[in-house]
């Protein structure tokens, strides 16, 4: 090929890419929003900002998935140093008082406000605004809420003569019904739980009121220290782990890891986030049920589970115009219709009183128990030791818990040392991120 | 020479001086705030125990690589040297590995090996009950990783060794044969010192390789897990700075790994190549 016609090659593409985009676009202000949904998930995402592109002629919300929760809060502070990051973020629960510390965000409470877009905030139920609240005030939209519950596979209940209608709802009888359960061949092992620190520390605590961290589980401080080592701790993690040697719990891996072990039916019972739920429905070949996450029973206290997922983040750094649409874009997914709409393709909780409301009235709840499970999970005035869990930098405490976790279920440590020494680099962690944040 | 010297400095002398700035610093995720701190970040880099253990994975890990994947690309090359039908066909399959991304490789070892939905602990659960958990086990987690970071990596072994194999002289090993010497003999006293030049640069290539380039391997597959135990030096790097966003300690983590590695080439240097003939 000449020079000339490689030139004049490049150069045809780009008169076609300019003229076929254009002209779509040259009237719609965009809005670049980030997320880490992946899978079914991320198509829901899709549809939804399909939906608002179709509702108003003003913007366009271009949806970019950017990889992992972690990934997509990376590239969302790389884009912000670059001064040129995205409108909205979506940022995982425990990346909340990152961005609450950063200077860099754009309070939804605020910008809804100085955008005079009217938000019943009322309507949020109260373990949601908790968790996202700073004086009293929402920084982020929620956007995907779930809490961990117990799926089980009533087939291998029914083989081993137990009520497939009754899941366990104490950890003795999670113990008890797995060994009848293997004992009948129903399957392998008992029970599995998948994102280890959330769904065994960080929403088991809260769910037994007791405390995770000092400081009111850390909003009331930077100077912030773990608590998971203490005599609640140590018998939890201390069961799992005497129940890892006799087969009865198996453990699969970090983050959702562990979930084919129960699709496969290898473990009879998995502690997983109702997020996969809209999954299971369709992969799941089974019969299968959900229960709440399993408790200690007396003298603990039932309190209420803490929410995980993720929330809209609004970024300084754009022009003052295209807030505009950014508030739209949050009034829509906050509208309950929507959020109807989301909750039941997903497995995530409805998050307002309305579309509670709206979903119970119309049976739903009845028809699909499961996605009652989770919402039972949250109800209640949530306590101090319940309202959440605040920390900075709590992605690398997770990954140090979830590390000491698995030194505990190899038996290389005892609970007691695993625990100690998951607190020990907890609490360096958390000095270092106080220091680094120095107001 | 000029646009290689921009090129340079671009690209590698200024990240690596940002690096060295930043490692003396304290700075918040969203770099916003940046506090100078001396050498507090290597201080609280060198009295974590995580840390020496990261060390101690590295050369494990970085030996284990270098180890089979050179020893594994010798022993396949001097096998592709034989006169077989579709020598030529066999060459190419063996380079095959070295064009598949480290993450991709990963994936397919987790594919075949993990313990929930791999096909070999299903085929094995129908043989044994011996689970290999290496969810839990540490050192099945490294051997894991080893093996298949040295097999992205034995194509590339192979190549060098092939290209050497063929350069020596036919009439020196025939004269070798007339005199009475072996196979192995052969090999010893002609084909290895023949080879040292090779083989030498290979050591060094994969060392570094395995400090640097392994990166892809160890997140798709282990994530460090489990506890640390395939937790390596870059990985690290890695998981504190972009995960945990703690800038100052990763930036002194790449100062410390980029002392290790250049300490480690300028002793090969100096020792091991005294071995090599030219």
């Amino acid at each position: 090929m000449t020079r000339f016609m490689r030139y004049g090659t490049a150069l045809a593409l780009v008169l076609v890419m300019v003229a076929t985009t254009a002209p779509a676009y040259a009237q719609k202000t965009e809005i670049h929003f980030w997320h880490a949904m992946g899978g079914q998930l991320g198509e829901t995402v899709g549809e939804l900002v399909r939906q608002f592109n179709a509702s108003q002629g003003e913007f366009e919300v271009k949806a970019l998935q950017k990889g992992t929760y972690p990934e997509t809060l990376t590239a969302a502070i790389a884009a912000y140093r670059q001064k040129n990051p995205p409108h909205i973020v979506q940022v995982f629960d425990v990346g909340t008082q990152t961005m609450l510390s950063s200077g860099a965000v754009y309070p939804v409470f605020q910008l809804l406000k100085e955008q005079e877009v009217a938000v019943s905030w009322g309507d949020f139920i109260k373990p949601v605004t908790g968790y996202y609240s700073k004086d009293g005030n929402l920084y982020s939209m929620p956007f995907n809420s779930s809490s961990p519950i117990l799926y089980y596979n009533k087939d291998a209940f029914r083989k081993a003569k137990l009520d497939p209608e009754k899941p366990p709802k104490t950890w003795k009888e999670v113990g008890d019904f797995s060994k009848a359960i293997i004992a009948a061949g129903g399957s392998k092992c008992g029970i599995t739980t998948s994102w280890p620190s959330w769904s065994m520390l960080e929403n088991t605590f809260p769910w037994h009121d007791q405390p995770f961290a000092t400081n009111d589980n850390g909003y009331k401080g930077l100077d912030t220290k773990l608590l998971i080592n203490g005599e609640f701790g140590q018998k939890h993690i201390g069961q799992l782990a005497a129940w890892q040697k006799e087969g009865i719990y198996s453990y699969g891996g970090r983050m959702g890891q562990p979930d084919p072990k129960f699709i496969n039916g290898d473990c009879a019972m998995l502690v997983q986030s109702s997020a996969v739920i809209g999954g299971f429905k369709k992969s799941v070949k089974f019969d299968w049920g959900t229960g709440q996450l399993p408790h200690w029973g007396a003298p603990y206290k039932k309190q209420n589970a803490i929410v995980g997922g993720g929330t809209l983040w609004v970024m300084k750094g754009r022009k003052p115009a295209e807030y505009k649409g950014v508030a739209q874009f949050m009034k829509f997914i906050s509208d309950p219709h929507q959020q109807m709409w989301w909750s039941v393709t997903t497995g995530y909780v409805p998050i307002t009183q309305t579309a509670i409301k709206n979903l119970e009235s119309g049976y739903h709840f009845k028809k699909n128990p499961e996605q009652w499970t989770a919402l039972s999970q949250l109800s209640g005035a949530p306590t101090k030791n319940s309202q959440g869990v605040r920390l900075g930098n709590f992605p690398q405490i997770r990954d140090a818990i979830e590390a000491e976790l698995e030194n505990i279920f190899a038996g290389k440590k005892s609970a007691k040392e695993g625990l100690a020494a998951a607190v020990a680099k907890g609490n360096d962690i958390l000095k270092e991120f106080a220091a680094a944040n120095k107001p | 020479m000029l646009p290689q010297v921009a090129v340079t400095i671009v690209f590698f002398f200024w990240p690596a001086f940002e690096s060295l700035r930043l490692s003396f610093f304290r700075t918040s995720p969203f770099g916003d705030r940046q506090v100078f701190v001396g050498l507090e970040n290597f201080v609280r880099l060198l009295s974590a125990p995580d840390y020496y253990q990261a060390i101690a994975n590295t050369f494990v890990f970085a030996l284990g690589v270098t180890g089979i994947g050179v020893g594994a690309g010798l022993l396949v090359a001097a096998l592709a040297t034989q006169h077989i039908r579709g020598l030529a066909a066999y060459r190419t399959a063996l380079l095959w590995p070295y064009g598949i991304a480290p993450p991709v490789a990963g994936i397919i070892f987790l594919f075949i090996f993990h313990p929930s939905y791999g096909v070999l602990p299903y085929w094995l659960s129908f043989v044994t009950t011996y689970e290999v958990n290496w969810l839990l086990k540490g050192w099945v987690a490294m051997t894991l990783v080893i093996v298949a970071t040295a097999w992205t990596h034995v194509g590339y072994n192979i190549a060098f060794f092939l290209a050497g194999l063929l350069a020596i002289p036919t009439s020196v090993m025939e004269a070798a044969s007339v005199d009475g010497a072996g196979g192995l003999r052969r090999f010893r006293s002609i084909v290895f010192p023949l080879l040292s030049p090779i083989t030498f640069y290979l050591v060094v290539v994969n060392l570094i390789f395995s400090f640097f380039g392994s990166f892809g391997v160890i997140k798709a597959v282990t994530q460090g897990g489990p506890g640390n135990a395939t937790e390596i030096m870059v990985y690290k790097v890695y998981k504190d700075g972009f995960i945990g966003l703690n800038l100052g300690s990763s930036a002194a983590q790449s100062v410390m790994l980029m002392i290790v590695v250049i300490g480690l080439t300028a002793l090969q240097f100096k020792f091991l190549e005294k071995k090599v003939t030219y």
